[in-house]
């Protein structure tokens, strides 16, 4: 024991180890405070959506005769988001409102279970089975990543008839300065949420591959437990808690 | 919580009964709101569609936070240590949201 210099404290409140604060480990403790501080900044960012889309004027003040059926795409008020999210890959020209989102939806908790199951063949010591869910997660994560790729590319180009504006241009797609769905904040908001999701997805998908690496390696099997995995597996599972807030707070309201 | 493996080499069976059904919970749930998002008109149910689609992602919260995180099992002190600080965000939600209310009638 090294010899203490400078304590005050009396022997019995030195904290030497031996109980768990929380009965849990140190790294798994410190993943749920992570967490918790990452709720805190997509809570930040989509309650400055809500801020932002309810100071916006919408399209019932602007135009007091329209109604969501005959709803027209406008820069000068607010778009609903199923005008706006309405097209999936290989049909082109098909009307499917909000229909690729809900696949994507559908991809992030299937891979969420995934990850689950990975995290149970852990507390069984079993490396196949936690290599074989990973492995599902993985390409759980990568399908996602490429469907939010086409989802920004379809985003970024628009459609092909734009927007025409009063002074006779048109607009399409969308940049940060403007786009042909509504106020330049709506593509700005999506940019940066769905952004910011992506980049904890992507961020997911590298310590999922090395989670894989470890486990095929006979990391955690030396180690004698797979606690690594659950605490991957919070972070993964978080980022499928965003997706389902991102998913009703810009996608369904 | 999970057992750990016995230690004479024997293979447990997966208890995997409980995580699927939370797959199935989360699947039905997706798909209601999205019949409620197209069966119900918006132009007269605006708000109680908004309600609907709130409680219904604080249900599918609850599942993965409860069941897939297991934050269930854990002890009550870490429960509230997650829970409490984040029930604030909800303060930040009807502060900003009245502020929005108001730079839009200023405007």
């Amino acid at each position: 024991m090294a010899v203490a210099k400078t304590s005050a404290n009396p022997e019995n409140l030195l904290w030497k180890g031996g109980t768990q604060p929380m009965k849990v480990g140190y790294g798994k403790l410190m993943m749920w405070i992570f967490l918790l501080s990452d709720t805190f900044t997509f809570s930040a960012l989509l309650i400055s959506y809500g801020l932002i889309r309810y100071s916006a004027p919408s399209f019932k003040e602007v135009i007091p005769s329209m109604t969501h059926k005959t709803f027209e795409l406008s820069q000068s008020y607010w778009p609903i988001p199923e005008k706006v999210f309405e097209a999936v890959p290989f049909l082109h020209g098909v009307n499917a409102p909000l229909v690729f989102v809900g696949l994507m939806t559908f991809i992030l908790i299937f891979s969420s279970v995934t990850m689950v199951l990975a995290v149970e063949a852990g507390h069984r010591r079993d490396k196949a089975d936690v290599e074989k869910w990973m492995l599902w997660t993985i390409l759980g994560g990568f399908t996602f990543l490429g469907s939010q790729a086409w989802e920004w590319a379809h985003f970024i180009h628009g459609s092909e008839s734009g927007l025409a504006l009063a002074d006779g241009t048109k607009v399409f797609g969308a940049n940060l300065v403007a786009n042909q769905y509504g106020p330049p904040a709506f593509a700005d908001l999506f940019f940066f949420i769905t952004g910011f999701h992506g980049t904890h997805v992507f961020s997911g998908v590298i310590l999922n591959i090395m989670i894989f690496y470890n486990t095929a390696n006979g990391v955690y099997e030396r180690r004698g437990h797979y606690e690594m995995v659950e605490k991957i597996g919070l972070y993964w599972h978080f980022v499928d808690l965003v997706w389902v807030f991102v998913f009703t707070f810009f996608y369904l309201v | 919580m999970a057992s750990h493996s016995v230690e004479n080499g024997e293979k447990q069976k997966p208890q995997t009964k409980a995580l699927w059904k939370v797959f199935w919970i989360l699947l039905v749930l997706t798909a209601v709101e999205f019949a409620i998002a197209f069966g119900l008109d918006s132009d007269t149910f605006k708000y109680t569609k908004v309600i609907i689609f709130i409680i219904m992602t604080i249900v599918k919260a609850y599942f993965i936070v409860g069941n897939f995180m297991h934050l269930k099992d854990e002890v009550k002190s870490l429960i509230w240590t997650v829970i409490l600080p984040a029930l604030f965000v909800v303060w930040l939600l009807v502060a900003l949201i009245v502020e929005g209310g108001y730079i839009g009638f200023v405007r």
